[in-house]
């Protein structure tokens, strides 16, 4: 990948869009690219639209100006979608990867898109069943993983278990559900 | 390239490159985007990374003051500040400066209230640049972790004996992770080398004064050798990034030249829209026009000779200011690179880009648009404004 991928994480305050943006990088980095992970900084609290980014090249990334024309849109809540304008600037080519009950068709007409892909995946479900809690912020990973075609899934999951154990060090029973809520996103993402 | 290559922010990098020094002292305030650097510093204290006696203070003013004191005591002090922090520390600035104490404080660039906001601009250390502090300004976390290490032996050297703020971009850099390059503990640690004050204040065997007052008998001759200090300091500047360069691989000077061979139309540029300004100049080039970056590193001591020697070809050049001066005449940056033209027989036609106040976004299509201004100044041979804000709504 000598191009530039740029990615787009919609999310609201809580839901774990800036760290995913993190464990993303960072499994990127994992496989050798260069990266960047970044949110967008506002008054934001618990609730509120909220977005992160991410970068990845085979080459060095030296630009540091805000990403305008992602490839790929990820939006961990549906409800954000007429709120917040979760297409803008979608690379004609580009996909968009909800969290929802509906089929890609059915969100493809929601979002009145016509050339680029969009895919599914009930990640709340998914996490409330593997995690015990409404985080989609992992399996939407798994789900970006597969979709994005870029990185491994047995090499993020390997890493991500790395970032974790460090991260919940005091709260380990958080890890493996994680990681399924990952694998089951990756296996359960469909696309039109 | 030596060591591990890891993912970090600008502000883990900055914390990182402190535990690494791991000073005598460090004093702290928080403010943002620069608290995660004491936090993070502080956590290394707690966790027994560093042997620092770590000072919680009251205020900016507070932690300058105490690292003016323990650095007058033969301490190696650090601290960390941004924005409105080092506004308030302005006083003691000037202090450490005139006291000739070498501290090294990591500083992330926000914009100064009123209005108040929190994001980055060069506004704070602008306001900070005639105190007598060294000033390497850094385009990413990279530069940040490398100079932070560079700026311990460039202050401790007998010749300078200045300090050092070191800074990146708030938020753009503070908060953005991205790959950056280690030395190990060990490396870093040879690399700055024990501190050996010559003169300190708790040096029972040579006891002196220090901070006694000093009126039109001696004033002058001591902010003289200051002066001269300075003037000094770029010399090894430029010898510490070389060795550091010859170390790790990453070499440093006073400004970097991109893509300067030949180079007709010149952006000139500090912090991470250098960066940015890079991705056009590729563009650029491989689309046959002449274009190049001179990213300004070291904005204090102001590399005048030098500056004027990289410039010399360049037929138009736009300055890019990320704060205003209020002089009615453009930016700081501006001012001191169009000084150093002045003697040149042949200069560019030069014009001045106040950007991004507040942290405001420069994208891709702002910088070319720049580049456009500056080849349609070559076609005319005329200068058509003088200073310009870039992407405000007027």
């Amino acid at each position: 990948m000598a191009e530039l991928l740029e990615i787009r994480w919609h999310g609201r305050g809580g839901q774990g869009a800036k760290t995913v943006a993190l464990l993303f990088g960072e499994a990127a980095l994992a496989t050798g690219k260069y990266i960047q992970a970044f949110p967008e900084y506002g008054p934001e609290r618990m609730g509120a639209p909220v977005q992160s980014f991410n970068r990845l090249c085979d080459d060095e990334i030296t630009r540091h100006c805000q990403v305008t024309s992602p490839k790929i849109v990820v939006v961990l809540d549906e409800t954000l979608i007429g709120q917040v304008d979760v297409t803008e600037g979608l690379q004609e080519d580009g996909s968009i990867i909800v969290n929802t009950t509906l089929s890609p068709g059915e969100m493809k007409d929601k979002l009145g898109l016509k050339s680029q892909k969009v895919y599914t995946v009930n990640a709340s479900k998914i996490a409330t069943e593997c995690i015990k809690l409404d985080k989609p912020n992992t399996p939407m990973m798994g789900a970006l993983v597969k979709v994005s075609d870029f990185l491994k899934l047995d090499g993020v999951i390997r890493d991500t278990e790395h970032k974790l154990k460090k991260k919940f060090a005091h709260k380990p029973e958080v890890i493996g559900g994680n990681l399924d809520s990952i694998k089951r996103a990756y296996e359960e993402v469909r696309g039109e | 390239m030596a060591g591990d290559k890891v993912a970090r922010t600008g502000n883990e990098a900055m914390a990182e490159a402190m535990r690494q020094i791991n000073p005598d002292v460090v004093a702290a305030y928080p403010i943002t985007p620069a608290t995660e650097v004491a936090q993070l510093f502080s956590q290394f204290v707690a966790d027994g990374k560093v042997d620092t006696e770590f000072v919680t203070v009251e205020s900016e003013h507070s932690a300058m003051s105490a690292c003016i004191g323990a650095s007058a005591g033969g301490a190696r002090a650090m601290t960390a500040t941004a924005s409105q922090g080092l506004a308030l520390m302005n006083e003691m600035l000037h202090i450490a400066s005139g006291l000739r104490l070498p501290i090294v404080m990591p500083e992330v660039n926000r914009a100064l209230s009123a209005p108040i906001n929190i994001h980055g601009d060069h506004s704070d250390t602008m306001a900070s640049k005639d105190t007598g502090w060294i000033q390497i300004n850094c385009e990413n976390s990279q530069e940040a972790y490398d100079s932070i290490i560079q700026a311990v032996k460039i202050c401790e050297h007998p010749d300078v004996l200045l300090p050092a703020m070191v800074s990146d971009d708030g938020f753009i850099i503070s908060h953005c992770m991205e790959v950056i390059h280690m030395l190990s503990d060990d490396e870093a640690k040879k690399f700055i080398g024990e501190y050996k004050p010559e003169r300190f204040l708790l040096d029972v065997d040579r006891p002196y004064t220090l901070g006694a007052l000093d009126l039109q008998d001696y004033y002058f001759e001591h902010k003289r050798q200051e002066i001269e200090a300075m003037n000094k300091a770029s010399k090894v500047i430029v010898e510490v990034g070389k060795e550091f360069g010859k170390k790790f691989g990453r070499e440093y000077g006073l400004f970097e030249e991109y893509r300067m061979d030949g180079a007709e139309l010149v952006i000139l540029v500090m912090g991470s829209t250098a960066g940015t300004t890079k991705t056009v100049v590729r563009e650029l080039r491989k689309n046959g026009i002449k274009a190049g970056l001179l990213k300004l590193r070291i904005f204090r001591p102001f590399p005048f000779k030098e500056l004027s020697d990289a410039l010399r070809g360049a037929k138009a050049l736009a300055v890019m200011d990320r704060s205003d001066a209020f002089n009615s005449f453009g930016g700081p940056l501006f001012e001191d690179v169009r000084s150093s033209l002045y003697d040149l027989e042949k200069k560019p036609l030069i014009t001045n880009y106040i950007y991004g106040l507040g942290g405001r976004d420069i994208g891709l299509d702002a910088i070319k648009g720049v580049y456009d201004d500056l080849k349609k100044m070559t076609e005319t041979g005329k200068v058509e404004q003088v200073v310009n804000y870039l992407g405000v709504r007027e």
